[in-house]
């Protein structure tokens, strides 16, 4: 997808991947042959520019056609740049304007306590959100209406548009300060697959009162060794002959 | 801040009186909007709300701290499990009722104009708007109806609000038309920003015309007049009425066009009216002259090539005054006085 316009958000797309792999393929419960169906586990993409992370996981799930991966950020195309609800099968929110995605989550998880449904709710959002005042009013209120049905994920990639989050907004501890506002909260290395299975396995299973968080510490680029070293940046770009060494690269290092 | 703010931020002053010698204080915000002659109602918008949560399962409540201030703790209190306190947190709330519509639920989002149009506008625009979710928005104080300065006048709303796609704008005269409105924007499958008038609500519209009814959409002749037709939403439907009384006595026919649904605003009537007879148009609104009614009708009679003498009676394009709304109403040329002179001196 990012080799069909140059370039994309695929250092923030390498580093999630494995989260998303874990979420999809064994945390969430969803039919592929019919996204819409009332009992599936909601996943909401706070980041909407990791749409690109997102439609792979899709495409892997069999909602979406693997085929349309070339149509990526294209005129008329179902996958654009940034994710949207009204264009993509299995996409339940328009992410991209940061900070909405943990305040929709707790209507939807109050909405399936409503009609007791016990399906969860899913936000995958970034560390950068976590600078937006509405993540933290979504983190009380979670809290204040017991949502036990609520679970949040971050990103924390270290990487904002500016720079380091380390730099910007973040000042550290955010494990504690999820906890002390109530959550359940872990925090694990977002590109060990066997922490991040258990970490997902542990926020659903709890008996916690209330939502759960966790926080991965993710690589960006993660796979892709000449593209990890590479200066990190926000929206990383890639030469035309890169793309399928790094495809060669990402293959080498699939499990056989 | 102007040299001549700052003049007046440290000249000392003494207590004005009223014409009987009384103190003119501020009004509260809790409390109603005046409307000299005419019958109240409690609570209209609770009441109304209760009545179509009977029949909508489907219907909850959301508030921002703000449902004693909404008319909101009526629905709370008939039907508390129904009911969401979301706390001081405005950008959640719209967030929250935009998860609950995806949940398939009819939400109604209460707290003031200024902080749903200023601080959630994002939170509506994307987790509302764009996914065309029915969310209701119900927000009192619109316009000029408090006295405490502009962290509470929504004067602009209708102008946020009406360059947002998706979004139905209705701004309510008085009781009966919140009273009908409640049950149609509830039926109405897509977002809605309605101003709201809360506490004792004055009963206007029927008083001068018994057969009127809401209509979600439709601008409505509450009143015909040969000289002068005035195109009001909100309560100045209720200043254009009296002010229409007023100026009989001075042999002035002014008919009273009643366009409560902002947008989509009812041009098919508007164009009919303003076409008729040759009248002086003036158009009268509780909100800034910047992207309101005035300026929706005006572009709708301009790019029809309807051009008769027109005239907006609205805020003006500033931050107001803090005082006592009587005295503000009067300042801005609200008040039926000033309406009815502003009319005449057009003529």
């Amino acid at each position: 997808m990012g080799e069909v316009q140059g370039q994309g958000y695929i250092g923030q797309a390498l580093g999630v991947a494995d989260v998303l792999a874990a979420s999809f393929f064994h945390a969430l419960d969803y039919r592929a042959d019919d996204p819409e169906w009332e009992g599936r586990d909601r996943f909401l993409l706070s980041i909407g520019h990791y749409a690109i992370a997102l439609y792979a996981a899709l495409m892997e799930a069999g909602i979406l056609p693997e085929d349309e991966l070339v149509t990526y950020g294209m005129d008329d195309s179902r996958l654009p740049m940034s994710g949207m609800a009204s264009y993509t099968p299995g996409m339940e929110i328009t992410g991209g304007s940061l900070g909405h995605g943990l305040g929709i989550a707790v209507g939807m998880a109050l909405g399936l306590k409503r009609k007791k449904n016990p399906a969860f709710v899913y936000n995958l959002m970034s560390d950068g959100e976590l600078g937006e005042g509405s993540t933290w009013e979504a983190v009380m209120s979670g809290v204040q209406h017991g949502l036990d049905n609520l679970i949040c994920l971050v990103d924390f990639n270290n990487q904002q548009a500016d720079g380091p989050t380390r730099d910007a907004l973040a000042t550290g501890k955010e494990e504690a300060k999820w906890a002390a506002f109530g959550w359940h909260a872990e925090r694990v290395d977002g590109n060990d697959m066997a922490a991040v299975v258990e970490a997902l396995d542990a926020a659903r299973g709890t008996d916690h009162p209330g939502p759960r968080v966790v926080i991965f510490d993710t690589r960006m680029c993660k796979g892709v060794d000449f593209l990890e070293t590479r200066e990190i940046t926000h929206f990383v770009r890639v030469e035309p002959d890169e793309w399928s060494k790094a495809l060669a690269v990402l293959d080498a290092g699939m499990p056989q | 801040m102007t040299l001549a703010s700052m003049k007046r931020k440290y000249e000392p002053r003494k207590v004005q009186l009223g014409p009987d010698g009384e103190r003119i204080a501020t009004s509260a915000m809790i409390a109603s909007l005046a409307a000299e002659g005419y019958d109240t109602i409690a609570a209209p918008f609770g009441e109304a709300l209760v009545e179509v949560a009977r029949t909508d399962e489907r219907i909850v409540g959301l508030t921002a701290d703000l449902a004693k201030y909404t008319d909101l703790h009526v629905f709370a209190k008939a039907m508390p499990e129904r009911f969401y306190q979301m706390g001081m947190a405005e950008a959640l709330l719209m967030s929250a009722a935009a998860g609950l519509a995806r949940e398939g639920f009819n939400p109604f989002a209460t707290t003031y104009a200024v902080f749903a149009s200023r601080r959630a506008y994002d939170f509506i625009a994307m987790a509302v708007a764009e996914e065309n979710l029915p969310v209701k928005i119900v927000c009192a104080l619109p316009g000029l109806t408090t006295g405490y300065g502009p962290s509470h006048q929504a004067t602009e709303d209708l102008a946020i609000f009406r360059g947002l796609p998706n979004m139905t704008i209705v701004d309510p005269c008085d009781a009966d038309d919140i009273a009908g409105m409640v049950p149609q924007i509830a039926a109405h499958d897509g977002p809605v920003y309605s101003r709201l008038l809360r506490g004792k609500v004055p009963k206007v519209l029927t008083r001068h015309k018994p057969d009127y009814r809401f209509e979600l959409g439709k601008a409505q002749m509450i009143r015909e007049g040969r000289d002068v037709l005035v195109i009001s939403t909100g309560f100045m439907t209720m200043r254009a009425l009296d002010a229409a009384q007023k100026l009989k006595a001075d042999n002035v026919d002014v008919a009273v066009l009643h366009a409560p649904t902002l947008k989509p605003l009812d041009t098919e009537t508007v164009l009919a009216e303003a076409r008729n007879g040759g009248r002086l148009v003036v158009t009268a609104e509780n909100h800034t002259a910047v992207g309101g009614l005035g300026e929706a009708v005006a572009a709708t009679l301009l790019t029809r090539g309807v051009t008769p003498q027109f005239r907006m009676i609205c805020l003006p394009d500033e931050f107001l005054e803090a005082g006592a709304l009587p005295t503000l109403h009067e300042m801005y040329g609200l008040s039926v006085d000033k309406v009815a002179e502003r009319i005449k001196g057009w003529l």
